[in-house]
């Protein structure tokens, strides 16, 4: 990373919100500046990029995300992401980020019907999102999931739109890359793990990259997409 | 019980303690202070059948901080760091609603460790069911996991390890305990060494108090579950995840900024407990306006409001002066807050509600002076049968192969990935050991520390004989602890038993609690808390004596742990330990031989210390590629599980002075399955000399095949699809 300025990675506590310090932390450690939001506030603080972090946020009573969408600093979240800034939902966050329409498509309850952690492997699809632009499509990256409501559905038209526009940012694979059912932890529809929106500035993913940067508690297939959205967002500042 | 019973008798008190809460109160008492007196005389709070026997427990040493008596322990493990920890049971509840009943012990138990001002950092939860064959235990056992995934996920601590173990004795009585472990640094602790003041403010924040859990503790937990136990769901509790996470932060907010005097949480006797606790323990009385508790819903009555035991609140003892910080705290993570009454002068407990008196009796009385009882003890005699019929010299036909595999795929031995891939094991980044290793490794934020956590309790040894059945117990956990290189600190334990008022049941007891407090000596493991359920049985049937410890042990350097995988080819295997002829009450012997029988394996504390020592110190030197208890199926399973652990197989020889089978699954204790580079064997071999431990080499490690010498082969890949299947399989149906 250049010197100088360490791009400001804001993570939002909403009522609820369980891996905010996790992701605060491994901001952290990729060597970013983590900056605390608080769901009420209408501020952003000047962050670079802002993360909504797993979690059951409001209890996820009603539907996953459904009631952080109305939180006030989701209206800050939104204009930012309207205006280009990166924005990254993880897990809940995901959810969140779907019920606001920032992406499209919807999680449901897994196909198994439980909840889930496990680690697993996704494959990179496109290098058109802030947690994959330093990698290339076909690189494969191992994090845990953990979630009860992470079956990725969409309509038939989205889905297809979807993969046209090549959104899909992550799919669940072996650890040889194939995309086939024994590897798919929830039963996503074509395996979507982590999704882009056209502009390819918002992007929301089931697994939590947070818990894969430390070497001292597990694989750390996270540490390339914080690296790519500190180095990405770091580009973007210094370019604006 | 019956309408017709006087109210005393329905709520749980005998006529002898009605007679002494008349003597106290010199009247009779009204019915809110009837209700008062049945939940805190109640066994599950006032430990009356069992205090006379814990006073022969050992708790004191270097490193404790907090003994038993508060809502949890705590330790000292250096940097100016205290663990806090305990475990409690959950069963009566779950048995008639599994995943409420279960989800709620979650809550309960949380709520312990922040009361003491500790952020919670994991859960362990020891589970016991009846034979998954039967439609019922299936709907309990996928109940009661749903219900601490569902509760436990949502607050954001890791659950990362517990047991599951399966026997008919638990058919009808489910064991469902919890164990919640905390971090706080040492001096923000809030024990009752903290000054509170007369005047001061009692304050309940959290969820609003309703209808639910009425009398749990007395008419759901002290009690036997017969027919119709259905008809006590309204005694279980209701839980909300959601408002606990706040609760959480709320209230370590509150301790951060010392904001409090006292914290204490509302369980089992809701206000009546923590007031009537906060109160006694000050030497102080109280004033409790009930107009003033927050409701669910309008129109309880007194006893309602002072016994409800709705989850998710707190009660803060505050200084008037504080009152407006502790109020935006609150309000800023979305909670009620109430201020309901205040310490007064005199030890008085009085409660009013619509300006008429309700309650009026001495705090301590409720707290502190219930009754106390010393009840017969009569050794059971079918266990002297049962010792007699030792399965260690039966003759075996089933070929060492196939019994390998029913061993392997007996549900108390097989994979529990099924359970504990539905938890969430890895929220708060420090989980350096997952579910499924003999201990799970927890890093405290900031140091290269960690937590050591084991659960452990022997069933079948308990039911052949509960004085060596507990004393196992302690060693497993203790053991699984130094496998990992952890130190063992400190025990909090949950004691499952029958009902204590049949003389065999307080036998077991006894028994079971001399065997702790003779391991813990040996160890010098203090029992720093823990939890007493009785009456776990229906009609004639108990569940087995079943002493579950919670094991704390400390690693200094997390980088140097030991994990129970095998790490690659060409290492040397040796088991740490001897081996003897002892098949009694093992899972051989149940799964194979259909005997539940003999004479559990004997165990010398001495040996088993300095086993332990051993192994702290290999790991210390970094001598050691793998560390694997031999428990339940001997070193065969060891193997086994260190082989599919690491993806690694291995090709071993069994000394040829026994039996296959005995060498194969004999579960003598203090015993380790490791495995070492060559060129660090003779390290090893050195160590082991010096520390008097007896040690065997057994063979390699290499290669995809699973070879016992002259016995049988396998492949590793068979072995785990063995050890993987057989839960979900037995779900299926």
């Amino acid at each position: 990373m250049s010197e100088g300025r360490r791009p400001k990675i804001g993570v939002v506590t909403f009522p609820g919100s369980l891996d905010d310090r996790d992701a605060l932390r491994a901001v952290r450690l990729m060597g970013g500046e983590g900056v605390g939001l608080w769901h009420a506030d209408r501020d952003l603080r000047g962050v670079d990029a802002v993360i909504l972090p797993g979690g059951f946020s409001y209890g996820d009573y009603l539907r996953c995300g459904a009631i952080a969408r109305f939180a006030p600093i989701m209206d800050e979240v939104r204009g930012f992401a309207e205006a280009g800034g990166a924005v990254v939902g993880i897990c809940n966050g995901f959810q969140i980020l779907c019920e606001a329409g920032l992406l499209p498509g919807a999680l449901i309850r897994n196909r198994q019907l439980r909840f889930v952690c496990r680690w697993v492997d996704v494959r990179v699809e496109t290098s058109v999102s802030p947690l994959s632009a330093d990698l290339v499509a076909g690189e494969i990256l191992r994090v845990p999931v953990k979630h009860g409501e992470g079956q990725f559905v969409a309509s038939a038209g989205d889905l297809d739109r979807i993969e046209r526009d090549g959104l899909v940012v992550f799919r669940y694979c072996s650890p040889e890359g194939a995309i086939d059912e024994p590897h798919n932890p929830n039963g996503a529809s074509n395996a979507v793990a982590g999704l882009r929106n056209e502009a390819g500035n918002v992007v929301g993913l089931m697994p939590h990259p947070e818990h894969a940067v430390d070497p001292d508690v597990g694989a750390t297939g996270g540490q390339p997409m914080f690296a790519s959205l500190l180095s990405s967002t770091l580009a973007r500042v210094s370019t604006a | 019980m019956s309408a017709s019973e006087p109210l005393h008798r329905q709520l749980g008190l005998t006529d002898d303690e009605l007679g002494s809460i008349r003597s106290t109160l010199g009247r009779d008492p009204n019915r809110n202070e009837l209700a008062m007196y049945a939940v805190m005389w109640s066994e599950h709070c006032s430990y009356k059948s069992s205090m006379v026997h814990l006073r022969g427990l050992p708790t004191e040493g270097r490193s404790v901080l907090v003994g038993p008596g508060q809502d949890a322990g705590a330790v000292d493990v250096g940097d100016g760091i205290a663990v806090v920890f305990k475990l409690e049971s959950h069963s009566h509840p779950s048995a008639v609603e599994p995943y409420q009943g279960a989800a709620t012990g979650v809550g309960g138990i949380v709520r312990d460790v922040i009361s003491m001002g500790a952020r919670p950092v994991a859960l362990l939860d020891p589970l016991r069911f009846g034979p998954l064959d039967e439609e019922r235990n299936r709907w309990l056992f996928e109940g009661v996991v749903a219900g601490i995934g569902g509760y436990g996920n949502c607050i954001g601590v890791p659950t990362v390890g517990g047991e599951v173990q399966f026997a008919a004795a638990h058919t009808a009585n489910p064991t469902v305990n919890v164990m919640c472990v905390g971090v706080a640094p040492a001096e923000r602790l809030v024990t009752s060494d903290r000054e509170v003041h007369e005047g001061s403010l009692l304050v309940l924040f959290g969820a609003a108090t309703g209808r639910d859990g009425i009398g749990g503790v007395s008419v759901l937990a002290s009690n036997t579950l017969e027919d119709g136990a259905e008809e006590r769901r309204p005694s279980v509790q209701i839980g909300d995840p959601f408002a606990e996470k706040l609760l959480i932060e709320a209230s370590l907010e509150l301790v951060d900024r010392d904001l409090l005097e006292g914290l204490q949480d509302l369980g089992g006797a809701g206000i009546t407990c923590a007031v009537s606790e906060s109160a006694s323990r000050a030497g102080l009385g109280a004033e409790l306006d009930l107009d003033a508790v927050p409701l669910r819903e309008p129109g309880l009555e007194a006893f309602e409001i002072l016994t409800s035991e709705s989850q998710e609140r707190m009660l803060a003892i505050v200084h008037p002066d504080r009152l407006g910080d502790v109020r935006a705290v609150c309000e800023r993570w979305g909670l009620s807050i109430a201020v309901i009454g205040r310490l007064v002068k005199g030890g008085g407990l009085r409660a009013t509600l619509g300006g008429a008196a309700v309650a009026d009796v001495p705090a301590r009385s409720l707290a502190d002076e219930g009754p106390v009882y010393t009840r017969p003890m009569a050794a059971p005699a079918e266990v002297e049968d049962a010792i007699a019929d030792d399965p260690t010299f039966a003759t075996v036909t089933t070929p060492p192969d196939e019994a390998f595999l029913a061993v392997l795929g007996s549900p108390n031995v097989a994979s529990k990935r099924w359970v504990w891939e539905q938890y969430d094991s890895i929220v708060q980044g420090g989980t350096v050991m997952p579910p499924g290793a003999d201990a799970a490794l927890v890093r405290i934020e900031g140091t290269l520390k960690a937590l050591a956590l084991s659960t452990d309790g022997k069933g079948r040894f308990g039911a052949l004989d509960p004085y060596l059945g507990a004393a196992h117990a302690v060693a497993e956990a203790a053991r699984n602890v130094a496998c990992a290189g952890a130190t063992p600190l400190a025990i909090t334990n949950c004691l499952n038993f029958g009902n204590p008022e049949r003389p065999e049941v307080m036998w077991q007891f006894a028994q079971s609690v001399r065997g702790i407090a003779d391991a813990c000596r040996v160890f010098e493991t203090p029992v720093t808390g823990g939890n007493v359920s009785f009456y776990n049985e229906s009609g004639s049937s108990a569940i087995w004596p079943t002493p579950v410890i919670g094991m704390l042990g400390l690693i200094e350097d997390h980088r140097l742990a030991v994990r129970g995988a095998f790490t690659g080819n060409g290492s040397w295997i040796y088991v740490l330990g001897e081996t003897f002829a002892e098949l009694g009450g093992s899972e051989f012997a149940e799964v194979v031989l259909g005997s539940l029988a003999g004479r559990p394996p004997a165990l010398d504390l001495e040996r088993e210390r300095r086993l332990h020592r051993l192994l702290i110190g290999a790991a210390r030197s970094d001598l050691l590629e793998s560390a694997h208890d031999c428990a339940e199926g001997g070193i065969a399973i060891a193997l086994a599980e260190s082989a599919i652990a690491g993806g690694v197989g291995f090709a071993v020889t069994l000394p040829g002075d026994q039996p296959g089978h005995v060498g194969l699954f004999s579960e003598s204790a203090s015993r380790v399955v490791v495995s070492v580079a060559p060129e660090c064997a003779t390290e090893l071999e050195d160590a082991a000399a010096k520390a008097g431990v007896p040690f065997t080499r057994l063979g390699e490690t290499g290669g995809p095949g699973v070879v016992f010498d002259g016995l049988f082969e396998t492949t590793v890949a068979e072995i785990a699809a063995a050890y993987e299947d057989a839960i979900p399989k037995l779900l299926a149906g």
